[in-house]
């Protein structure tokens, strides 16, 4: 990977939303610059390119205007890549439920894994694990609707949901370890389960996604910052 | 010959968005007002995780979220009045300050209208500063989409829409012509489009429904 790549990534390894874009790189065989932000001194490209939110990833492609939130950017590479490892499907009924799921997995999923951080309290934790049981058990629904039999969400290979719900599994495994508890398990969501293996040892995602210690301290940070 | 129903609020700013690109794009509908505290059935049926209005269902089968329906609507219906540009980088930045106008700037301009006091100060600070960023998109554009309306017009349309009518009932004025000269231009130039135009409630309705409110809640 040279320096004078087309694409720069600004993002910091412990963000699952770089590790989207990451993947989808990975993914479409497509080389990158990672330029790594250090999210308590932000760069000055990241402030000129983002200036609205601030925030990581930003793809900047052959210095056009940058492109910015994890989504919108996967979906650029899609349309400008489309050839290589189409990430969302082509018929507009099933784009559409991709896109809904993503949306649903952002705003309704994730924000559940930060509400059980910043919950003191094990009855309260309790609470927040039903809730996210049951969330769970949703997206296993989803799952087996969507692979059809197959092994990803996308179904033989790996789609749009595969790769927005992959990169979080640095964090599940890690929630799962500090809290004593299983996000997936046998029981509950068995083919989700065999999902996150696969997923987990994707080729594409494995260099994409960083160790325990970054994330403990990723981890530590927001319980200081956001607690 | 496509079944297509509608799931809808008169009041919500996501569902115009809908109605209007239906329009726009000349689609048939069936549309299905709800009373939010009294739910249908079938808006239960078809949207079980939100329960929320609009919902789109095309030959039986739901599309849910506002941004996510255009999009359906514009890939599906894609020869009459394209909503989003051809252009990767176009798309892109149109989807970013959607997805900017659905989580910042609408929240916040009808926190404004709707709290009192502190609240009501600090959502009438974030929604000017969030105003001017919209306000420098227009600088060289006559619309948010470029030359012609397109997908960001529709998902700003919740503004232009709401602004005169909110300002005769609630006295608050946000729109000025002095800070927002390009916004307040774009707001005329949208209620004008003929689709915009002719689809109820229309400006003086919705004065009269706000009013309905307004006196309802003893305000």
């Amino acid at each position: 990977m040279g320096k004078s790549c087309e694409i720069k990534l600004l993002g910091t390894a412990p963000s699952h939303f770089v590790n989207r874009v990451q993947f989808v790189l990975n993914l479409k065989s497509i080389e990158y610059e990672f330029i790594d932000e250090n999210l308590n001194c932000k760069s000055e490209l990241l402030l000129t390119s983002n200036p609205v939110h601030k925030k990581v990833p930003v793809l900047i492609h052959a210095n056009k205007p940058p492109i910015l939130e994890s989504l919108i950017i996967i979906e650029y590479l899609d349309e400008v890549y489309h050839d290589i490892h189409p990430i969302l499907p082509s018929d507009p009924l099933e784009r559409a439920h991709n896109r809904f799921w993503a949306n649903y997995i952002d705003t309704k999923y994730f924000p559940l894994f930060e509400e059980l951080r910043r919950t003191p309290g094990i009855e309260g934790k309790k609470e927040v694990k039903k809730q996210l049981d049951e969330a769970s058990e949703l997206l296993e629904e989803v799952f087996v609707k969507s692979s059809n039999g197959k092994a990803y969400f996308g179904g033989d290979d790996v789609g749009y949901i595969d790769v927005v719900l992959g990169c979080f599994l640095a964090w599940i495994k890690f929630v799962e370890k500090l809290n004593k508890f299983k996000i997936f398990d046998e029981v509950r969501t068995p083919k989700l389960l065999e999902w996150t293996n696969r997923i987990w040892s994707h080729e594409a995602l494995k260099d994409a996604i960083c160790g325990s210690e970054a994330l403990t301290n990723h981890y530590a940070m927001l319980q200081i910052k956001k607690p | 010959m496509e079944k297509v129903k509608l799931f809808a609020t008169w009041s919500s700013p996501f569902v115009k968005r809908i109605v209007w690109a239906l329009k726009l794009k000349n689609i048939e509908y069936e549309i299905i007002y709800e009373d939010l505290a009294n739910k249908s059935p079938e808006l239960l049926k078809y949207n079980p995780i939100h329960k929320k209005v609009p919902v789109l269902v095309h030959n039986e089968i739901p599309i849910c979220e506002s941004l996510v329906i255009l999009e359906y609507i514009d890939e599906t219906w894609k020869d009459a009045c394209p909503l989003l540009p051809k252009d990767p980088l176009d798309k892109a930045n149109e989807r970013f300050w959607a997805k900017f106008g659905d989580e910042l700037v609408l929240p916040s301009f009808f926190g404004y209208i709707m709290k009192q006091g502190k609240d009501q100060e600090e959502a009438k600070e974030a929604t000017l500063t969030h105003l001017k960023r919209i306000e420098q998109l227009l600088s060289e554009k006559e619309f948010l989409s470029g030359e012609s309306f397109g997908f960001l017009d529709l998902a700003f349309g919740w503004l232009a829409e709401n602004a005169r009518p909110l300002e005769v009932v609630t006295g608050l004025k946000l729109l000025d012509e002095n800070s927002f000269p390009n916004l307040c231009t774009w707001k005329d130039k949208f209620l004008e489009i003929p689709a915009i135009k002719e689809s109820w409630p229309d400006q003086e309705t919705l004065i009269l429904k706000y009013q309905e409110i307004k006196e309802s809640k003893g305000k």
